[in-house]
């Protein structure tokens, strides 16, 4: 396949930024969308111009690292899959690409594809942990949890906070992380201690970021690697309020 | 004092206060349609003219009156309030952004909707509302009959109550979604009810500039 990639080129996080074109020959239907732009890197080092800088660190969708906004698609095309599981097979021949970083007031971009996202590590910090000793491994069973709420919790701890939820939302908002977050420990009873402080902080601490607020379109849902549903939303929103009415 | 500042403070907070708000006003239009359904009794007017003093004028409904005013305020307000906050959260734009591929057209536009409603809503009282509430009109179903005549105004009439089944159809699912009541077997519950709401109301205020012009044909 040969394949026009416009690709954000960014040289520093104050330098102006711009969609720059790039033309890719050889590119086989089974290489990974990564692989296809670390074959792109090769030859601008080859021509000794400075490769395309991108986050990728797993390359197996576990690790949360990879994310660029692909033809206007967070992830690119196809439903709970990360970047470096996009494979080259869903594009055709001739096709034009734009590679964009994920854009929100509070993911500046680093270089090119590259953003900052210690905005989440500043909304983890101010709860999204269990503050226990927890002491030596205790047996198994010993501490029993329904299995509809395991698997609940389960699928809320899926979350590899990738923050494509924040840049395919129409508001840049963080909701869908902080739900899965929020979610996971309130369904757990290891997270009960803290369960009220930990949703008015993270939400604060979210607010501060400049992350817009959710307007329920959904589309974080639609576009999270991890198909985190939207009732984990609904459960923040029901922690909060308990969190607010309760003394 | 303290937990009722930072929850208004939160995003959260101002979208669980919006959807309380755009709820009381969903309550509004079930008691506006149900009243005006008197326009379709068959007595020259009579019961409709009776019902417009009665709200016009009965001590509750004036008194009410002023809950809904604030409750349009509020709404208006705190939606106005979140959407600036939210346009400024994406200073730099995408130059491909395929939104429409994961998002029904009316969750991506409940502003352009809501701001169509609100234009339409101040028509809509100058027309009606001030004529009877503070001019003295008694003959308010003439009023309506003269309106409804018009082609021009009737367009206007179903255009903005596209807008509003479009505003309803996003709005009113996601009301429950921000009071965390979206759960379990109750989503099923609520989207059914949700489409109800959005299909039936617009399409009974609907009927009234229908029937009424149509009668004027024969």
């Amino acid at each position: 396949m040969k394949l026009t990639l416009q690709v954000w080129r960014q040289e520093r996080p104050e330098s102006k930024g711009r969609l720059i074109s790039y033309g890719v020959n050889d590119v086989s239907p089974d290489m990974s969308f990564l692989e296809m732009l670390d074959v792109l890197n090769i030859e601008l080092v080859k021509k000794n111009e400075v490769p395309i800088a991108f986050d990728h660190d797993c390359r197996e969708g576990i690790c949360g690292s990879c994310g660029m906004m692909i033809n206007g698609r967070a992830h690119g095309p196809g439903r709970g899959i990360a970047t470096c599981q996009l494979h080259m097979r869903h594009f055709k021949d001739g096709d034009t690409i734009v590679i964009e970083p994920w854009r929100a007031r509070a993911f500046p971009v680093l270089k090119d594809l590259m953003v900052d996202r210690t905005a989440m590590d500043r909304v983890m910090m101010a709860g999204g942990y269990v503050s226990t000793k927890t002491g030596g491994m205790v047996d198994g069973n010993t501490l029993l949890i329904p299995k509809p709420i395991a698997d609940e919790a389960f699928d809320a701890a899926a979350c590899i906070g990738c923050g494509a939820c924040v840049a395919s939302c129409p508001n840049s908002s963080l909701m869908l992380f902080v739900a899965a977050k929020v979610s996971q420990l309130a369904l757990l009873p290891q997270g009960q201690h803290e369960r009220k402080e930990r949703v008015e902080s993270m939400l604060a601490v979210m607010d501060e970021n400049q992350f817009g607020s959710c307007t329920n379109t959904y589309a974080c849902e639609a576009e999270c690697p991890k198909e985190i549903s939207v009732t984990h939303i609904a459960r923040l929103n029901r922690e909060f309020i308990r969190a607010k009415i309760t003394a | 004092m303290k937990k009722v500042i930072s929850f208004y403070h939160s995003s959260v907070g101002k979208k669980i206060l919006m959807s309380l708000a755009g709820l009381f006003l969903c309550s509004f239009l079930v008691i506006h349609l149900s009243g005006n359904l008197a326009l379709f009794k068959n007595d020259n007017g009579e019961s409709f003219n009776h019902y417009s003093e009665f709200m016009a004028h009965n001590p509750v409904i004036r008194s009410t009156e002023i809950l809904l005013v604030a409750g349009f305020l509020l709404h208006m307000f705190l939606g106005g309030t979140l959407w600036l906050k939210n346009r400024a959260a994406r200073p730099e734009k995408y130059s491909a952004y395929k939104l429409s591929d994961n998002t029904p057209f009316e969750s991506r536009n409940t502003m352009l909707s809501g701001s169509i409603v609100l234009f339409f809503l101040i028509v809509h009282l100058k027309q009606f509302f001030l004529p009877s509430r503070f001019f003295g009109e008694t003959n308010m179903y003439a009023l309506v009959l003269q309106a409804f005549a018009s082609p021009l105004y009737d367009l206007l009439y179903l255009a903005a109550l596209v807008m509003l089944a479009y505003h309803l159809k996003h709005a009113f699912q996601s009301a429950f979604q921000t009071l965390g009541l979206r759960k379990g077997k109750y989503i099923v519950l609520f989207d059914a009810v949700a489409v109800v709401f959005w299909l039936l109301i617009p399409i009974g205020f609907a009927s009234m500039p229908i029937y009424f012009f149509l009668s004027t044909l024969k």
